[in-house]
């Protein structure tokens, strides 16, 4: 017998670790509508079988658990059950040995808090709460709903036109979500339970870059009502493309010179070109809507001269304030600005000088990326941006992070800004930091806090505060619109509560969010409005979608879009990615599954053929 | 077109048509069993699987498609051994208690079984718990759905009333009434459509075989049998008789067998509703014109539930005429009675009807008119535990004097007969003379919403059809919304009429709804009388009792007030 040996993983491991990594990607790709109880029930019998037995609470607790969760399945429950269940679970948190045990009984406990009513359900009606239909995944997760299944079909196909059309008829911007749509819809891609999700943003930009121009549906027959939109960011824009195809007389009311709001005002050329977002807008224009641009409701008009004239309002005024970091030395004269700021002149083709300068920027967000790559763009020297948390902790999408940093910009990590140094001339010299360190997670984030190290100086010419937007309220608030936590109050069909007429919706009552929220809202606001103008139009869209193929889905890799190479693409603004190749979207259309037709999608919630 | 292989042989058919309906073009059986044409192509049974060369997987021929080129095998061995495993499957969850099931020999989860062989059992049965109100007229068996969602399609997608439901998810997904509700408190039509599309014995009728034969049986009572138009239509199908032969007088011959006293024929009443309905239709006329609403039909009374509970404020537009059922209950207990001698009291008035509808309908008055109503199914039951040799069975006469009919009445069974009988004798009544007996005939046929135009003696007669509850719900709103107006509408719940009614044999052909309409449209043809007017029965009802149509008796015992 040797002393030692090396240990090998045997074939039953293996194959284990294997089985490991196939769960992850199935909990990954949960459809929505399931019964949390079920599932619960399910997690604590894989948290059974990974308990050692040595103690009781949990080879012995545990076990019950899941006996006493299918009582409440099988319609066998009583509230004295959940009493019971909710002692045990806390009996096994309070005393398990190690966190195999109390960590299963957290996420009972767990349950039992965030799922009552679910509980209730199963208890008083005996059956579950969940829904009876079990849409399909990339659907229900698209705030605004496209047909992707449908589209992706078309892609296949190559019917580049049809698939535009198919999209408009939920979504009037598919140029802009081609490129920048952050989409959920990949997220719970059933597709994940072979091997990765389908590239559904790629697919879109395959289509509408190989479409043309793709004219848009005939309006309806005029109605004689007028309706005001305030703002011509992407909701309104989508709000008054539907509203138009009703056949309304619609009449954007835009602040700035030109529509588009922060697509054209915060993200730049080389993630959206201007000549695509054109092409979206020059299409819902093609409806016959009115623009009045550079009008500033509060300013130039007022929101009661609007109300006599029109027949209804959508309020959809975005986000555009900037937030003050509220640090020492922020009012210096030269060398602050805001992320807002800076792009909006570049919206307005105002574009600066960065030559040579030292930049920082702070924020860990989308658009702290798009201001640090932009500054590279500009000519500056060094790009740094300064976070509070570490880089796996930035709200912005992982790819943008990473495209930063390959352009340049250092990511300065963990590091809290503290107050700038500015020279005599009220000019910015540097940036002071305070070293952080990861700590405590709370409410689900992991925080910062101080960490036993000396303050740390970035000298820089140019600090760009990318922290988040506000929303210009003011004027809103004082005639009468409600407004709560700096947003603007209004139901989850955009009207205002105790303001007939008048809708609100997109960023400004919900915060900065994504343009496919924004979207999604105005089609909601144009449905509500039609709805409030009397009248029931339905948009449809009468695409026919090719048939789903039968064949094997043999496991086969995601295909990226692929970019320019970095050091090319940060000399210029022009766009960074590339399309696909026909040949990888015909294979990467060919990977969806098809859950319009495969699946509960065959019999219930396979497509909303209108709305 | 495109070209495929099944089986080994070469068939050519239209794009987009399905596997199955390639190999049934070349007479090649694939199973199914959740399976209906158009409505529930869900492949959720997976019974169907195919094998497609080239691809590892089984696929379903219902509802996938045939593709150039494609070499399909409906039996190979991985077919036959996956179709069979899944019916196992479909078996331990189905309390497969085939000797107790109304649907034994007429189910198709049994026949699967036995043509697949299926002789044992690796499985334990799993069946859910099962607490159903057994005194409602349509009873689930919670342990016998094979969640086929067939019920929650025609509901959803044909009838459009959404009764039923899918409720849970995973290993405890079934089918229920929507939101977990008691049936009764639901608005429920009892149209029974779910039922005859159940393909096994889960959706059935309450059984009231046995009240009827405690009446029949007990010696001071006496038992008059009603058999409405559409039940000659269906009643042999089981039995696997033709049309030819299983006509309503064998079906005569067979219920005197069970020994009811009197045998009669709802389509003499139905003659009476529509002297009635048909006067009240003219008498209404001037108040539907100015108004620009129309009258509606009575007869159905899913029809009646469905107004009643969706567009209450139009059931005052309903005919006041009871339906023929009803009619015939109310004179055998008045007219026939006092005719007989006998006390009303004495008389246990039972009706067959196509219907699970008019099981619940002879409540509303308190069963004073009707005391009970048996499906055809049940009637199928009833010759069969009674060991009557249906194809044996002599041809036996109606008995009178309610057991004579005409043509007119014996349309009712199918969707635009109502109609058409009214407008007979409508125009008999304003013009006192015959039409063509054919002159109405545009309001027949199998679609689900009709429109025709009449002149009656220089009126304009705008009159609309409808059958199914969806369409019905379409041509709704389009009255309300001021979008069509008609004068007189014909309504029934059931698509194609009563010929398709909830109370029918089960059937899983649709074809089957032509041929029952056939038979009937084949017996007004050849009735020697097809004049509800020209009744010698109605004649000398009304000379004998009512005295006129709309009298005051008849407005006692024939109408009823619809609120």
């Amino acid at each position: 017998m040797s002393r030692l040996t090396i240990i090998t993983k045997d074939k039953a491991q293996v194959t284990m670790e294997s089985l490991y990594q196939d769960l992850e990607r199935r909990i990954v790709a949960s459809p929505p509508g399931l019964c949390t109880i079920d599932l619960t029930r399910s997690f604590i019998k894989m948290c059974l079988a990974q308990s050692c037995g040595k103690c009781v609470p949990c080879r012995v607790g545990l076990r019950q658990l899941a006996r006493l969760f299918d009582d409440v399945l099988d319609g066998n429950a009583t509230d004295e059950t959940l009493d019971v269940i909710r002692l045990t679970a806390e009996g096994i948190y309070l005393s398990a040995d190690c966190a195999i045990g109390y960590e299963a009984a957290k996420l009972v406990l767990k349950c039992i808090d965030g799922c009552e009513d679910d509980f209730r359900s199963h208890i008083e009606r005996g059956f579950c709460s969940c829904n009876s239909s079990q849409p399909v995944a990339c659907v229900k997760s698209c705030p605004a709903g496209v047909d992707i299944p449908g589209y992706i079909a078309l892609v296949h196909d190559k019917r580049y036109a049809d698939a535009v059309r198919l999209i408009r008829r939920d979504n009037p911007l598919p140029v802009t979500c081609a490129y920048i749509c952050e989409h959920p819809c990949e997220n719970r891609c059933k597709r994940t339970l072979i091997d990765a999700p389908v590239n559904i943003r790629g697919l879109k930009k395959m289509a509408v870059d190989n479409a043309g121009v793709v004219d848009v549906p005939e309006c309806g027959e005029p109605t004689g009502k007028k309706v005001a939109i305030i703002g011509g960011g992407p909701g309104g824009l989508s709000a008054a493309y539907y509203l138009s195809l009703m056949g309304h007389k619609v009449t954007i009311f835009e602040q700035r010179k030109q529509l588009g709001g922060m697509l054209r005002y915060g993200i730049p050329n080389y993630r959206l070109p201007r000549t695509k977002l054109d092409e979206d807008i020059n299409a819902i224009l093609s409806t016959g809507i009115e623009v009045k641009k550079n009008i500033s409701v509060g300013t130039d008009i007022t929101l009661e001269d609007i109300n006599k004239e029109y027949d209804a309002i959508y309020i959809s005024i975005g986000a555009h304030a900037d937030k003050k970091i509220g640090i020492d030395g922020e009012d210096a004269k030269i060398g602050v600005t805001s992320a807002v700021e800076m792009l909006r002149a570049i919206g307005d083709d105002e574009i600066p000088d960065y030559t040579g300068k030292k930049v920082v920027v702070i924020g860990g967000g989308n658009v702290a990326m798009d201001v640090a790559r932009s500054s590279v763009r500009l000519g500056a020297e060094k790009v740094s941006i300064v976070y509070r948390r570490r880089k796996e902790d930035m709200t912005a999408l992982e790819e943008e992070v990473a495209g930063a940093e390959a352009e340049g910009c250092d990511i300065l990590e963990l590091m809290s800004p503290v107050r700038i140094e500015k020279d005599k001339n009220d000019k910015v010299v540097g940036l002071w930091v305070q070293p952080q360190m990861i700590s405590k997670i709370k409410g689900g984030r992991p925080s910062p806090k101080t960490a036993a190290k000396d303050e740390v100086l970035i000298p820089c010419d140019l600090i760009v505060v990318a922290i988040g937007q506000g929303i210009e309220t003011r004027y809103f608030e004082e005639h009468g619109v409600t407004v709560k936590r700096g947003t603007i109050e209004a139901l989850a069909t955009s009207e205002i509560k105790e303001h007939k007429g008048i809708f609100a919706g997109g960023d400004c009552v919900t915060g900065p969010a994504t343009v496919i929220r924004a979207i999604a809202a105005g089609k909601v606001a144009a449905a509500n409005i039609d709805d409030y103008l009397g009248f029931h139009h339905e948009i449809t869209c009468d695409v026919e979608i090719p048939y789903a193929g039968y064949e094997d889905k043999i496991p086969c890799g995601r295909v990226e879009v692929a970019v320019r190479d970095a050091a090319d693409r940060k000399k210029d603004f022009e766009p960074i990615e590339y399309g696909f190749s026909c040949e990888e979207a015909c294979q990467e259309s060919g990977r969806c599954l098809r859950c319009d037709h495969f699946g509960f999608g065959s019999f219930r919630g396979g497509r909303e053929e209108q709305w | 077109m495109v070209n495929l292989t099944i089986n080994g042989t070469k068939v050519s058919v239209k794009e987009g048509t399905t596997i199955l309906d390639a190999a049934k073009s070349i007479g090649e059986t694939i199973p199914t069993l959740c399976y209906l044409k158009e409505i529930n192509e869900i492949g959720a049974c997976r019974v169907c699987v195919v094998e497609v060369e080239g691809t590892e997987r089984c696929v379903t021929a219902c509802n996938n498609f045939v593709e150039e080129g494609m070499v399909v095998y409906t039996n190979s061995r991985k077919v036959r051994t996956t179709r069979k495993t899944n019916v196992k499957l479909i078996l331990s969850q189905h309390d497969y208690k085939c000797g107790t099931c109304v649907r034994s020999g007429n189910c198709t989860l049994q026949s699967l079984a036995n043509e697949l062989n299926i002789s044992e059992m690796p499985y334990d049965s799993i069946l859910e718990k099962d607490n159903w109100d057994m005194t409602f007229p349509l009873i689930r068996n919670a342990q016998k759905c094979i969640k086929c969602m067939r019920c929650v399609q025609i509901c959803d997608n044909i009838q459009e009333m959404h009764i039923w439901d899918v409720v849970n998810t995973g290993s405890r997904t079934t089918v229920n009434v929507r939101g977990n509700q008691n049936i009764r408190e639901t608005a429920c039509t009892l149209c029974g459509q779910c039922v005859v599309n159940c393909p096994v014995g889960a959706l059935r009728e309450r059984d009231d075989v046995g009240m009827v034969l405690d009446a029949v049986e007990d010696d001071e009572v006496i038992t008059v049998v009603q058999v409405a138009p559409a039940v000659r239509t269906a009643w042999g199908e089981s039995f696997g008789l033709s049309k030819e032969f299983a006509t309503a007088k064998r079906l005569v011959g067979g219920l005197r067998k069970i020994g009811f006293d009197y045998i009669f024929d709802t389509t003499f009443a139905a003659d009476m509703t529509i002297m009635e309905e048909g006067s009240e239709f003219l008498e209404r006329l001037p108040e539907i014109k100015e108004s620009g609403l129309p009258m509606f039909t009575s007869c159905c009374p899913g029809w009646v539930k469905f107004i009643k509970s969706q567009y209450p404020d139009m059931a005052d537009r309903l005919s006041s005429a009871k339906s023929p059922q009803q009619m015939f209950g109310a004179i055998t207990k008045s007219y026939y009675a006092q005719k007989l001698g006998v006390d009303p009291e004495k008389i246990f008035c039972v009706s067959i009807m196509p219907c699970l509808a008019k099981k619940d309908e002879y409540t509303w008055d308190g069963a004073k008119d009707v005391d009970a109503v048996l499906t055809t199914r049940e009637v199928e039951r009833l010759f069969k535990a009674f060991f009557i040799k249906t194809d044996e069975l002599e041809e036996d006469e109606f008995d009178n004097p309610l057991g004579e009919s005409t043509g007119a009445g014996v349309i009712f069974g199918a969707t635009g007969g109502v109609m058409e009988a009214a407008l007979r004798s409508a125009y008999y009544l304003v013009t006192k003379k015959n039409p063509e007996p054919d002159a109405f005939k545009a309001v027949r046929g199998l679609d689900g919403w009709k429109e025709a135009e009449f002149d009656l003696d220089g009126t304009d007669i705008k009159v609309a059809v409808a059958s199914g509850l969806g369409n019905t719900r379409r041509l709704m709103n389009a009255i309300k919304k001021g979008e069509v107006h008609y004068d007189f509408v014909e309504i029934m719940s059931c698509p194609g009429g009563c010929i398709n009614g909830g109370g029918q044999p089960f059937k899983d052909d649709a074809s089957m709804v032509e041929e029952r309409r056939n038979v009937l449209y084949g017996l007004d043809k050849h009735n020697n009388i097809r004049f509800s007017h020209e009744n010698p029965s109605v004649i000398k009802c009304y000379e004998e009792y009512f005295e006129k149509p709309l009298s005051h008796k008849s407005h006692e015992i024939l109408h009823v007030k619809h609120v």
